[in-house]
């Protein structure tokens, strides 16, 4: 398959190293350990194996989709597959060589200027895994940074970011996470005023929230460091292009799922987790982070930088374990920001905001149907039923073909029957039809 | 002349790549209290220039597809193309992670598929995928030890014991699980002690951590008795699988006393690396640990597929949703591919290429071991090179020129003036003797013009950068 | 200052003994650590103790961990090596200097060497 070795070179080679068999290298295994059964299927060949996978993608379902929740359905532009699949990008490394890596590392510096450019902050990494896991890190940063053991979030987080948040903190007792109550649907300055207090590391605020509502980021922001307390933003970067930026909110860390910038849904993965700081906190940053820097003769160049921070160098004192991260997806988002430009983003929250604005309007002219929250959304926006919600996406499911969204009954039982809508700019006026006709007929 | 200008420096105001026509866009209705002041700095471009822009920035890299790579511990071994187009299926891009799982059949049958495989090829009980790397994969297996010995009444066990010559993300996932590190100096033949490992084996160990091989490229050969010590010491035995390119096919882990491991499948499951990822990491466990796995696991009943939760023994979720599932259908079209002996052939291969390299530069660039090695080998310069004042950095730029990525330098920590060498089983016996001959010749060159190698690499898009600049003014993204 | 009036530690710090003693990185330590581009002070008013952590030294691709030679309070620390770092490199006992810290317990100071016993002691490491 893979293996170029012809019999002779093996012969060759065991010649060269002395030994006359395969045998004789790995006497440092004991030899019961070696060879053991394996209860395997046959290997295919290419074409069996093609045959194999393109069935198995085939017994999913090919569905019009208004699921949103934290990933969504977006439109990936031609050009960015055709570059990431370059050998060159695709099949290198983290860029330790620097003079062999220039390519990557000068990716990697305009992928951290365009996500300081649309988070409106100072600094950002080369990457995290997804938004859950660098919204988990930003709240250990603040816990490290300021000693203190209480995390205040809004309750209108994304909930799978809250349970890998508590996951970063080994689900130990020590810490406190103390949930910001909501006032429909979203943070206040009266209920964040209940739960503020300076005993806390840091407070999570999510705008979009999760069910689609866009928080006065810039009031609450201000209530939060009054406090002297940590503030971290999450906010999705499709939404960026025309809402207000974290940094205007005053934000000391914003973090972000990337997978709005371009990336397929590939249920669940891979994502990019978005990770930004303001300028004095550049050192407190989990991760790779590429710099600007000159060559011998003076000619610029990019390096690796700050690297004392990570788990190479300082080990058990590293800010974090990470160590691959998700270049690719990173290069991924950089290409998307770059075609789209300052323009193309707007135009792109614009579709979102108008489709999901569609097809709210059209939704809620169903009798029975209700908005849930009267605030303004981005693309995504919370409806109340009159029937199970559950019951209703698996009927259309199963007679129409269409996703109509998430119930919000398992995740927040005090909301019955409640479902989360979403739709992109991959939604068109028809589609939004479809889905209305399906709800209609089917309630 | 390279031009290496930012693509902010070649935008030009009113040009654009993508636009959107969408004529929903006309019922956005967003107040501009809650709008951006300033659009972002964003380069504007044509689609054209964005194109040509990053199709030159890429032709600065050295790749696997373009460069041999020895990477040691990275197992930058070849990525067939048709795990790419397999996992580019819009069959799979598709699903969104929360579909339901009757609508996911397909990705979940796949994922319960090469669950089986990889549980058979470690010989352990269970796994789960959801980790998006091999660190991550390492916190997923260490917090899920955590819940084994809560659940267990066992929270006194705050300590995990790591060889010295582990990766550095060992001990950095140790503290990150709200363990405190034990370090334990490796011996002069680089493996364990075991005398020293049951000095430190106590009520408070709760893991020891272990790369098998090790980082020096040898085999624990008291793996056994390490494995009891640890049992014995009611602790778990946990494998780092960073180098588990060594074992596929010709070890069970499982067997040799592990608890639980990771597994890297941008390493030994042949997914590309990205320029840093993304790869996907995956915890297998023993029987005993599975409740405590983060969740969802899949699962079949009747027929079909579905997520399983678990229940409050879980030690939680390391990522959103699933995993990285796009990463995971390209290591699933690599074992389909590979029957059983055709997987042991990956290490077989795999061993003897590093063999072959060090047999023929050890005479030259001294080995730390003396044995024979696995899967890679650590060199060094020799007393000749030093005394010129020639270093490993020295060699790893001088290869660069020859047209060899390096390999790793300066780890392990315990070898001085490491050259971490890992050939990989896809490379060809052509390769590794030009490869083989440009150390040759680097070596003889640098003897007799040290400053020459010291001023390498000469013929590349850069030369040595000035690192001290870098990080005392760091200048990390474009400003207006 | 001259290095013959300094007490060190086995660490590699300096200290100028005093009711506000400095502290700071030795010539030799400076030196093997290479161009210093980071350092992380403690805070004023912080208590330190005896050969534990209390600054943070970093160069392009390693860290050294700064133990205070004394038990006692933090009553200055130098900005200005905090903003231009390269000050350790080239002025290690003077502009480079770290933290000053009011020692609380006078006998931390007897296990320290004297300039004459810290050259025998780097030249036997």
């Amino acid at each position: 398959m893979y293996l170029p070795h012809t019999e002779k070179d093996k012969e060759e080679m065991l010649k060269a190293i002395g030994v006359s068999s395969f045998e004789d290298l790995v006497k440092q295994i004991p030899s019961k350990f070696l060879n053991p059964e394996y209860n395997l299927p046959e290997g295919l060949d290419e074409v069996q194996a093609a045959r194999h996978i393109q069935k198995l993608s085939e017994k999913n379902r090919k569905t019009l989709n208004f699921l949103g929740a934290g990933a969504y359905e977006r439109y990936i532009p031609a050009a960015i597959n055709a570059l990431i699949s370059r050998g060159e990008f695709l099949t290198a490394y983290t860029p330790y060589q620097a003079e062999s890596s220039q390519g990557t590392l000068q990716t990697i510096y305009e992928y951290q200027s365009c996500m300081c450019a649309l988070y409106g902050m100072d600094c950002s990494n080369a990457s995290m895994y997804d938004g859950a896991t660098s919204l988990a890190e930003a709240a250990r940063a603040a816990v490290r940074i300021t000693g203190k053991k209480k995390i205040i979030y809004s309750a209108a987080i994304n909930p799978q970011y809250l349970k890998v948040m508590k996951t970063y903190f080994a689900q130990s007792e020590e810490y406190e996470f103390i949930a910001c109550p909501l006032e429909d649907g979203k943070v206040t300055l009266a209920s964040l005023d209940k739960v503020l207090d300076e005993r806390a590391a840091c407070f999570i605020l999510q705008t979009p929230n999760f069910f689609g509502l866009i928080e006065d980021g810039e009031a609450i922001g201000k209530a939060v460091k009054e406090k002297g307390i940590i503030f971290i933003v999450s906010a999705d970067p499709a939404s960026l292009g025309m809402l207000k930026t974290p940094g205007e909110m005053g934000a000391d860390f914003a973090t972000g799922e990337g997978q709005s910038l371009g990336l397929p849904l590939s249920y669940g993965g891979p994502y990019l987790g978005i990770f930004t700081c303001a300028k004095p906190l550049v050192r407190q940053m989990p991760g790779r982070i590429v710099g600007m820097t000159t060559d011998k003769d003076g000619k610029r160049g990019f390096v690796l930088t700050l690297q004392a921070r990570e788990q190479h160098i300082r080990r058990d004192k590293a800010s974090s374990n990470i160590c691959s991260n998700e270049a690719l997806c990173a290069l991924s988002a950089t290409i998307y920001a770059t075609l789209l430009g300052p323009s193309g983003l707007k135009e792109l929250a614009e579709a979102n905001a108008g489709a999901a604005a569609a097809a709210a309007e059209k939704l809620t002219k169903i009798p029975g149907i209700k908005k849930t929250f009267s605030g303004n959304f981005f693309n995504e926006f919370v409806i109340t039923l009159p029937c199970d919600a559950d019951k209703l996406r698996e009927k259309i499911l199963e007679k129409e073909n269409i996703d109509i969204g998430l119930p919000l009954k398992t995740l927040f039982p005090e909301m019955g029957n409640a479902l989360l809508v979403c739709a992109t700019e991959t939604k068109t006026e028809e589609d939004i039809d479809r889905l209305a006709k399906a709800v209609k007929e089917n309630l | 002349m390279i031009d290496n200008r930012l693509s902010i420096e070649k935008s030009v105001p009113g040009r654009r790549g993508i636009t959107f026509k969408n004529s929903l866009r006309a019922k956005a209705a967003i107040p501009a209290a809650l709008c951006r002041k300033e659009a972002p700095l964003l380069p504007e471009m044509s689609e054209f220039d964005a194109v040509r822009h990053f199709t030159k920035l890429s032709s600065l890299n050295f790749s696997v597809d373009t460069h041999f790579y020895p990477l040691g511990s990275c197992t930058m071994k070849y990525n067939p193309r048709f795990n790419e187009e397999v996992s580019a299926l819009k069959g799979f891009t598709a699903v969104h992670p929360l579909a339901k799982d009757s609508a996911a059949q397909g990705t979940l049958e796949m994922l319960y598929d090469l669950s089986s495989r990889l549980t058979e090829l470690t010989g352990m009980d269970g796994i789960t995928l959801q980790p998006a790397a091999g660190a991550h994969g390492e916190f997923t297996g260490l917090i899920t030890a955590k819940a084994y010995f809560r659940a267990h009444g066992e929270t006194e066990r705050v300590e995990v014991i790591v060889p010295d010559s582990a990766h550095g993300t060992n001990p950095a996932t140790a503290s990150m699980a709200g363990f405190s590190t034990v370090n334990i100096a490796s011996e002069p033949d680089g493996r364990l002690s075991l005398t020293k490992l049951k000095e430190k084996l106590g009520p408070k160990t709760a893991v020891v951590m272990l790369t098998v091989p090790n980082t020096l490229g040898i085999f624990e050969s008291r793996i056994e008795e390490i494995a009891k010590a640890v049992h014995e010491a009611g602790a778990l035995l946990y494998m780092d699988g960073a180098n588990f390119n060594a074992l596929i096919g010709l070890v069970k882990p499982g067997e040799i006393g592990v608890d639980l491991m990771h597994l890297n499948m941008h390493k030994t499951f042949s997914t590309p690396h990205g320029g840093g990822g993304p790869g996907a990491g995956a915890i297998a466990a023993k029987k005993h640990l599975l409740p405590h796995l983060p969740m969802p696991l899949v699962k079949k009943d009747n027929g079909k597929y579905f997520c399983d939760y678990g229940d409050s023994r879980s030690s939680g979720q390391v990522k959103s949703f699933f995993g990285n599932t796009g990463v995971l259908v390209k290591a699933y079209a690599y074992l389909l591919t590979h029957s059983a002996k055709e997987t042991g052939d990956i290490a077989r291969m795999a061993i003897l290429n590093a063999n072959y390299v060090l047999a023929k530069l050890k005479d030259m660039y001294p080995c730390y071991s003396k044995e024979y090695c696995m899967h890679e080998c650590v060199l060094t310069p020799g007393h000749d090179m030093i005394e010129k004042g020639l270093k490993t950095l020295d060699i790893a730029k001088g290869l660069l020129d020859k047209g060899f990525h390096a390999p790793t330098v300066y780890f392990p920590l315990i070898v001085h003036e490491a050259l971490m060498i890992e050939p990989t089983e896809t490379e060809s016996k052509e390769t590794l003797d030009e490869f083989i001959k440009a150390m040759r010749e680097i070596h003889d060159e640098g003897i007799a013009d040290p400053d020459s190698l010291k001023a390498a690499p000469l013929r590349q898009a850069v030369k040595r950068l000035d690192e001290v600049q870098a990080a005392r003014k760091p200048n990390i993204r474009w400003q207006a | 200052m001259k290095p013959e009036e300094l007490k060190y530690a086995k660490s590699h710090e300096w200290i100028k003994l005093g009711d506000e003693a400095v502290v700071g990185v030795s010539d030799y330590a400076q030196h093997e650590m290479g161009d210093v581009v980071f350092v992380e002070l403690p805070k004023v008013g912080q208590k330190a103790e005896k050969e534990k952590q209390c600054a943070v030294v970093e160069s392009v691709k390693s860290a050294f961990d700064i133990l205070s030679p004394v038990s006692g309070t933090i009553t200055a620390v130098n900005e200005a090596v905090a903003a231009d770092p390269a000050l350790l490199n080239q002025s290690p006992l003077d502009e480079g200097w770290l933290f000053k810290i009011k020692p609380e317990n006078p006998a931390d100071a007897e296990t320290l060497l004297t300039w004459e016993q810290y050259q025998v002691f780097i030249k036997q490491a």
